[in-house]
């Protein structure tokens, strides 16, 4: 097997047993992006300067080669959203994460491709164009994190950092058949995240396995007094975690996530893996959620009025693009905003700043924005009730497996409800992992959800890794 | 603008667009009021729930106000941040004129 398929737990085996260097593990990196991104198009730029050439200092402990979602800062490497507007812009700073990952001697590869500023679930909203899916170059490797799914799939990184504020590193996990984990909100610092959502979004892993996840999350969670909305809590040894018995744990099955609209394929999957969890020794108990339905249409009301007041900022001024049109329309000043704007935002950008800006207006913020944020609220009680019972609830991540390109395009509500078993988790701020857990017939992979209660990670991992331990899923490699 | 969620007209998209300071051109409008329209149709389904006596949900970590020290710690240079601007001035963010 190639350095590059390997997990980073297994290549740090490797290295402390001096049977690899860092500069072999990275050259076998750069080998698999040549031989495959040209087909998958999972990175939108590489990085500039390879930063593998800068010799390891004594205490790094991991330099494993990594895939950073393009929302993401890294100083002096352009940063853009995958967004028009943003053409150019070169962070001054290091987001939290990328500084903590350079402290633990990360070599950052390149920038992977994702929906312009984390508006999608298919990574088709891109101004660089699509990824394809590694199971399938004719469809979507799923969004917005599609890019660092595709790019772990295909065996051009190790790893990857996504970011989550509806299901953005869940669902391209499930439909690339890797690990993708959304935290607690506020388990891992959003400073250096460009904000889509600010009560939604979480910077996330995606891996090959739980094993790895569980060592990435070890590595990006933590309090900083730079985002105060990330928690004083102190970050566990994740990978004690890793205990492989699920015996006792009491695990929820929510009634609401299993009606119409779901694949019978990927139902039939999540049975199995109920069966699998049930055999190792977890009881299996009937819940109801019942403001399920409803989080949709929450979700759409509250991450728009958050992102069209974020996306404000970006008016021709601070940032690189600037337009002015020939004829004067209101003032040059407005008229440079609005030309900016309307050059730079694509399609579903515009339209999720107009739906937050209707939601937020005179005359129907009680209407919409108001009545969101208190059926949120129901929501999160939905999980705080459950979870006095139980230790985790699993679902399917998607109600389908990947779709094809084009598919669903030209009709956004359609787009949005592929989304609908993974924003509950975004709404309430618990977190919530993606496993793979087998493939349909025509070899599409499947993803199981577990949810926990808030800062519960551990427990994500304690059922997710006794699953993988039981199961092939996680050995099995795309066709690259 | 019109009260009834279902009924966006293209007036009211207009007005939405320049609320949001984006300029529609011609088709984009049209397909708006449409996108729209069915977006907030769907969103519409809320009303069922009776949620007076609910409170809203902004945050959902029972986080009250966040205080630091009010210490002097060195901050970017001005230099590098307006680097990233379109039109930087001698340390001003040039923008076209404002008063006519």
């Amino acid at each position: 097997m190639k350095l590059n398929e390997l997990t980073a737990h297994e290549l740090l085996d490797l290295l402390k047993a001096k049977k690899t260097t860092p500069r072999e593990i990275r050259d076998a990196v750069l080998a698999g992006i040549a031989r495959t991104d040209g087909q998958v198009k999972a990175y939108v730029r590489l990085r500039s300067k390879a930063s593998g050439e800068q010799e390891p200092s004594g205490d790094v402990s991991m330099p494993i080669p990594i895939g950073i979602k393009d929302n993401i800062c890294v100083t002096g490497e352009p940063t853009t959203c995958c967004s028009r507007i943003l053409e150019g812009f070169k962070p001054p700073y290091d987001a939290t994460v990328i500084q903590k990952l350079k402290g633990s001697g990360a070599q950052i590869i390149g920038s992977t491709n994702m929906d312009e500023f984390a508006f999608g679930s298919s990574t088709e909203n891109s101004c660089y164009g699509p990824t394809r899916n590694p199971w399938d170059r004719d469809r979507v490797p799923g969004g917005s994190s599609g890019g660092s799914a595709a790019a772990v799939a295909g065996h051009e990184a190790i790893w990857a950092l996504g970011s989550d504020t509806g299901g953005s590193i869940r669902q391209p996990a499930s439909f690339c058949g890797v690990v993708g984990l959304k935290p607690t909100y506020g388990r891992v610092s959003r400073y250096g995240l460009i904000a889509f959502a600010s009560s939604l979004d979480q910077i996330g892993p995606i891996t090959k396995d739980v094993e790895d996840s569980a060592l990435l999350l070890g590595i990006i969670a933590g309090y900083d007094e730079r985002d105060s909305t990330s928690a004083d809590l102190p970050v566990p040894d994740y990978t004690k975690a890793l205990v492989n018995d699920v015996k006792g744990l009491k695990i929820g099955i929510p009634g609401e996530y299993f009606v119409e609209g779901i694949d019978p394929q990927v139902r039939e999957a999540i049975d199995v893996a109920i069966n699998v969890l049930e055999t190792r020794g977890a009881t299996f108990h009937e819940i109801s959620l019942p403001h399920t339905g409803y989080a949709t249409a929450t979700y759409y009301i509250v991450a728009t009025a958050e992102a069209s007041s974020n996306l404000a900022r970006y008016d021709g001024v601070q940032y690189g693009l600037r337009r002015q049109p020939l004829d004067t329309r209101k003032t040059p000043l407005i008229d440079m905003y609005e030309e900016t704007r309307d050059a730079g935002l694509g399609s579903e950008a515009k339209r999720r700043i107009m739906l937050g800006t209707y939601s937020l207006s005179s005359g129907y913020y009680d209407d919409y924005y108001l009545k969101g944020l208190k059926v949120r609220t129901l929501i999160k009680q939905d999980f705080d009730k459950a979870f006095l019972k139980l230790d985790a609830i699993v679902t399917p991540t998607a109600p389908t497996t990947a779709f094809k390109i084009g598919e669903k395009s030209d009709d956004p509500l359609s787009m949005y409800l592929s989304d609908i078993y993974t924003i509950s988790a975004n709404l309430s701020g618990i977190p919530a992992i993606s496993i793979p857990c087998g493939f349909s017939r025509d070899r599409l992979p499947i993803g199981l959800q577990i949810l926990a209660k808030p800062f519960d990670e551990a427990m994500l991992f304690r059922v997710a890794y006794a699953y993988e331990q039981s199961t092939p899923w996680h050995k099995e490699r795309a066709p690259v | 603008m019109t009260k009834n969620a279902q009924n966006i007209t293209k007036e009211d998209v207009q007005y939405i667009a320049s609320l949001s300071r984006i300029h529609l051109q011609g088709e984009e409008v049209e397909r708006l009021t449409k996108d729209l329209e069915n977006i907030l149709g769907y969103v519409h389904k809320l009303e069922k729930l009776d949620v007076r006596a609910v409170e809203p949900t902004s945050h959902v970590l029972p986080l009250a106000n966040v205080y630091r020290e009010d210490e002097v710690k060195p901050s970017l240079p001005q230099a590098e941040v307006m680097k990233t601007a379109a039109a930087p001035h001698n340390g001003f963010f040039k923008v076209p004129k404002v008063i006519q």
